[in-house]
């Protein structure tokens, strides 16, 4: 059994598409611009630590002691099951430290012998540090499951390289992109290939998920799957550019589109789904790619079906442009 | 444009003999070996490595006492830890535990139990990872796939050398040196203010400056010499030339790195890792460790030097201390003339004249000044070399009625070297009258005592084992998952062709776990991530074919309809795919530790998953429907 001919009106509808994403972009780059993102610890320097306890805690709790102590500006959050906590503090500079020494929190005789053995000043361990203090303010005891500390100098290098990675990639996939089909349509295809990213990014700073570097490796993996799609589409418009004799090229689009649009569904969703389970059942650390993936798999469908074509449409795209490519590259008639 | 990847694709050209939608035979049987070699090759994962403890002797030439295995045997068994699969290989003993919890007991109580009774460890309780690998499978090379800090738990530092400081003392050191030679050679010159990356001083007039010029371009070799006009007269500006600056650098990282090594060594880790990453940077793991305090005690800097005259006899004792030198008691001076972080270099060289071996020694310009200061007065007089070696040992004490453990340090000195002053030293002379093999490792007792360059840990994180465990379990149980869902959706939506895809998914999924154990690429987080994405983005390949083949099938022949959908589906295959392999080569560029992983992992899934769409698939569509009279397809 086949699938019936589904014959529905996208570019009928794509005016307010178009504006509808046009609006989506500029709202997410307000959005990152204005609220930011909740860079993670690669990109932001600092430390972290997580804390498990016996019995569940409140953040609010955690964090009045922290500041009692004289850890102010941590950021406290607990995680799934509210016995984990996860503290984030920025660097402490001297005068704080003085603060913590002289504070309430005292270090057990065992934690003090053992921190005054470690006399590196560069690498105090701050982590280490709220831990020890904080148990003796803490009734019920806990253990570190891990304590991590990223130098800033480190964080901006990466954050750097990250947008580096960001713009090279969209510049190779531009000219792959170039090379293969005629500029309408490659046109059309990165702007589709911008729009992912973009609205992803604004997801994480409307709701200020945490973005780490495994949330960058996510987006990167979007543009290149989000091509994929774009590629295919972009394929079949040509191939029916060259079969069907009549027609606007709005109307060939349409056909292309309805063509491809099982393909694009099917794929799209087998994706989503490896990524939903990875969500829900692959554990914190990497909450944040499966979340941009998500994101990613269901803008970028969308984007594949109307992004890329409709504006290779706006910028005037016709049978000639890509059957004057097809003639440099003609060998059989069969792509 | 013609298909490369099916064979005997030009329909309608003559001469071709075999049927649509078949392969030769030797192309299956190829085919069926790749898969089952990767079966194979995949299955040590079944396997994964015990935790364990592993015990040797501390000191490199002492061998293993066999009684030592049954002491500890007899430890775990008071502490109640669980033990199995114990094994004597060389000159360590292993001893497998259940999981890490028993491990670090383990550790723990063995090494308190055969510490000897001042303190100091005789043997190195080790964390260990014990392959537990059928004897067969890892006689052809079969190995699971190693496993990164974050599902194995560990520390990780990572390490910048301060290159402005080893720049400082390498500038300061040769400008006395210069200032010597000129002095030597009666050149009138005024020092001026050294900058952060040259040198400079100003002459009384030109001709001054030429022989200066000449003078140090000769001996200096590794500056660039400038005339520049100064206010107080002609000037020479010297800077360090590119090749200089990185050959030291180099040097810098280089030493430090090995210094690192073999003191992580001591920690009780049995598989380190220490790495250069980059022109300035040291990455150290440390598998299975929990205490990051404790290492970087270990880490930090823990040996140093001291150059001290002998006293001579008119000395009281009460400002000497006594060392033994081959048996020779030497009497020292309490006064240090220069120490370790004087020392720039050391080197075994040879004397150009007699060629016997010495040691060139290299000092900072305070160095060389104190160097000067006290043996222009001293020549005759012996010179000795003590190296302080800071180690640590355990002591329990009672606190407060409690047991408690803690780390002592304390210095070991000795003497290693004692010489003749022949004359005045200034930053830089030789140590004459050695063997080969004592030059060699003096010089490298030196270098160990002074490191290059500060280091400054930039970035360290601890994972525990519990939660390193729980990552695995996670995400092992995400792809598993995500797995069987798409296999679900690729059955119920393409029927018959959709169960062939899914059996070609399994072959793709032993492909990818098979070469990642083969090649030895460590398993991240996000690596199984990018395991998951391979397999949703796998099936792709094979959707896209069979849709092709839904449409053709409307016009053409069934047979027909299957040649042309493979045929048709595989350039937009290759496109996509390339696309994807892009974006993995940026990742790896960029990407450091865990986001490498992914980009590999990315990568070799991209690969298989073409090889498996296309060729597996094809092979079984083949199998089902090949060479025959089709009359209908079921997909």
């Amino acid at each position: 059994m086949a699938m019936f001919k589904r014959s529905i009106d996208f570019m009928g509808i794509r005016n307010y598409a178009f504006g509808f994403s046009g609006f989506l972009i500029i709202a997410c780059l307000a959005l990152v611009a204005v609220r930011g993102l909740n860079f993670g610890l690669d990109f932001s320097g600092g430390t972290v630590v997580e804390l498990s306890f016996e019995r569940p805690v409140a953040a609010d709790d955690i964090r009045s002691r922290l500041d009692a102590c004289g850890f102010h500006g941590a950021v406290v959050q607990t995680l799934g099951n509210e016995t984990d906590v996860l503290v984030r503090m920025p660097p402490q500079d001297a005068a704080a430290k003085l603060e913590v020494e002289k504070g309430p929190c005292q270090l057990s005789a065992a934690s003090a012998e053992v921190a005054a053995a470690v006399n590196d000043p560069a690498a105090d361990n701050l982590g280490h540090t709220v831990a020890e203090r904080l148990r003796s303010s803490v009734s019920q005891p806990f253990t570190v499951k891990r304590n991590e500390f990223v130098g800033p100098a480190v964080g901006e290098e990466l954050r750097e390289q990250g947008g580096l990675a960001l713009l090279a990639a969209l510049g190779l996939v531009l000219v792959y992109v170039l090379v293969r089909y005629n500029i309408k349509l490659a046109i059309g295809s990165i702007v589709a290939l911008i729009h992912d990213p973009v609205v992803t990014l604004g997801a994480f700073a409307l709701f200020q998920w945490e973005f780490d570097l495994s949330v960058l490796a996510a987006i990167l993996a979007l543009i290149g799957y989000s091509i994929n799609d774009s590629i295919v589409v972009a394929d079949r418009i040509r191939e029916n550019f060259r079969n069907i004799r009549r027609g606007t090229p709005a109307e060939v689009v349409n056909i292309s589109i309805n063509q491809t649009l099982d393909r694009t569904v099917m794929t799209s969703f087998t994706t989503l789904l490896t990524m939903l389970a990875l969500l829900f059942f692959g554990g914190s650390v990497v909450q944040g790619f499966a979340m941009a993936m998500v994101i990613g798999i269901i803008v970028g469908t969308y984007s594949s079906i109307y992004v890329s074509a409709t504006f290779a449409l706006i910028l005037g795209m016709k049978r000639e442009d890509l059957l004057e490519v097809q003639k440099e590259v003609f060998d059989d008639g069969r792509p | 444009m013609r298909n490369p990847g099916a064979p005997g694709a030009a329909t309608g050209a003559p001469g071709r003999t075999r049927p649509l939608n078949t392969y030769a035979g030797w192309q299956y049987i190829l085919i069926l070996l790749v898969v089952l070699v990767s079966a194979v090759y995949a299955l040590p994962n079944l396997f994964p490595p015990d935790h364990a403890v592993q015990l040797s002797p501390a000191s490199p030439d002492a061998a293993l006492d066999p009684r030592v295995l049954e002491r500890a045997k007899a430890v775990l068994a008071a502490e109640k830890i669980e033990y199995f699969g114990e094994a004597v290989k060389g000159r360590a003993a292993i001893l497998r535990v259940p999981n890490a919890t028993a491990q670090l007991k383990a550790q723990r109580a063995l090494a308190q139990a055969l510490r000897s009774a001042d303190g100091t460890d005789s043997y190195v309780v080790a964390l260990n990872m014990a392959p537990s690998t059928p004897a067969w499978l890892a006689a052809i090379g079969g190995q699971p796939m190693k496993y990164g800090l974050d599902l194995s738990g560990g520390v990780h530092f990572l390490l910048e050398v301060d290159m402005k400081t080893a720049m400082q003392s390498l500038l300061s050191s040769q400008s006395v040196q210069m200032r010597q030679v000129m002095r030597e050679n009666r050149v009138r010159y005024s020092s001026r203010p050294m900058g952060t990356d040259r040198v400079e001083f100003a002459f009384p007039d030109d001709g001054m400056r030429a022989k200066a010029r000449g003078l140090l371009a000769k001996q200096f070799v590794d500056f660039n010499i400038q005339d520049v006009a100064g206010v107080d007269g002609p000037m020479l500006r010297l800077t360090l030339r590119e090749q200089a600056i990185k050959e030291r650098q180099t040097y810098a990282v280089e030493q430090n790195l090995q210094s690192l090594r073999n003191r992580v060594n001591e920690l009780g880790v049995s598989e380190p890792l220490v790495q250069r990453l980059g022109a300035d940077r040291i990455a150290v793991d440390l598998p299975g460790l929990q205490d990051s305090a404790y290492a970087k005690q270990i880490l930090g800097k823990i040996a140093n030097l001291e150059f001290r005259l002998v006293a001579g006899a008119e000395v009281p004792a009460s400002d000497t201390e006594v060392y033994d030198y081959n048996g020779v008691q030497q009497p020292l001076l309490r006064s240090n003339i220069v120490t370790g972080n004087n020392v720039t270099d050391a080197r075994p060289s040879q004397d150009p004249q007699t060629n016997e071996p010495e040691v060139s020694i290299s000092l900072d310009g305070d160095g060389g000044r104190h160097m000067y200061e006290a043996t222009k007065d001293n020549i005759g007089r012996p010179m000795a070399i003590l190296y302080i070696e800071r180690q640590t040992r355990t002591v329990t004490r009672t606190v407060g009625g409690k047991q408690v453990e803690e780390q002592q340090r304390f210095d070991v000195k000795r003497l290693i070297s004692v010489a003749t002053i022949q004359a005045a030293l200034g930053s830089s002379f030789r140590i004459t009258g050695l063997s080969i093999g004592e030059a060699r490792e003096l010089s490298l007792l030196l270098r160990s005592g002074a490191l290059a360059a500060p280091m400054y840990i930039v970035e360290e994180r601890t994972v525990g084992a519990s939660l390193g465990e729980e990552n695995v379990r996670q995400g092992v149980t995400a792809g598993v998952i995500g797995t069987l869902l798409v296999a679900a959706c690729m059955i119920l939506n393409y029927r018959l062709l959709g169960l062939l895809s899914v059996l070609a998914l399994m072959a793709n999924i032993m492909m990818l776990l098979a070469l990642m154990s083969m090649v030895g690429v460590t398993l991240t987080l996000p690596g199984i991530a990018a395991i998951a994405l391979t397999i949703g983005m796998a099936v792709d390949a094979n959707v896209l074919i069979f849709c092709r083949i839904r449409e053709e099938l409307e016009e053409r022949s069934p047979t027909l309809a299957i040649h042309a959908g493979f045929d048709r589906a595989f350039i937009t295959i290759t496109d996509s795919n390339l696309t994807t392999f892009i974006i993995a080569a940026i990742l790896f560029l960029i990407g450091s530790g865990p986001i490498k992983g992914f980009a590999v992992v990315l990568s070799i899934g991209l690969a298989t998953s073409v090889f498996t769409a296309v060729l597996v698939t094809r092979a079984l569509v083949n199998l089902v429907y090949g060479g025959r009279n089709v009359t209908k397809v079921s997909v």
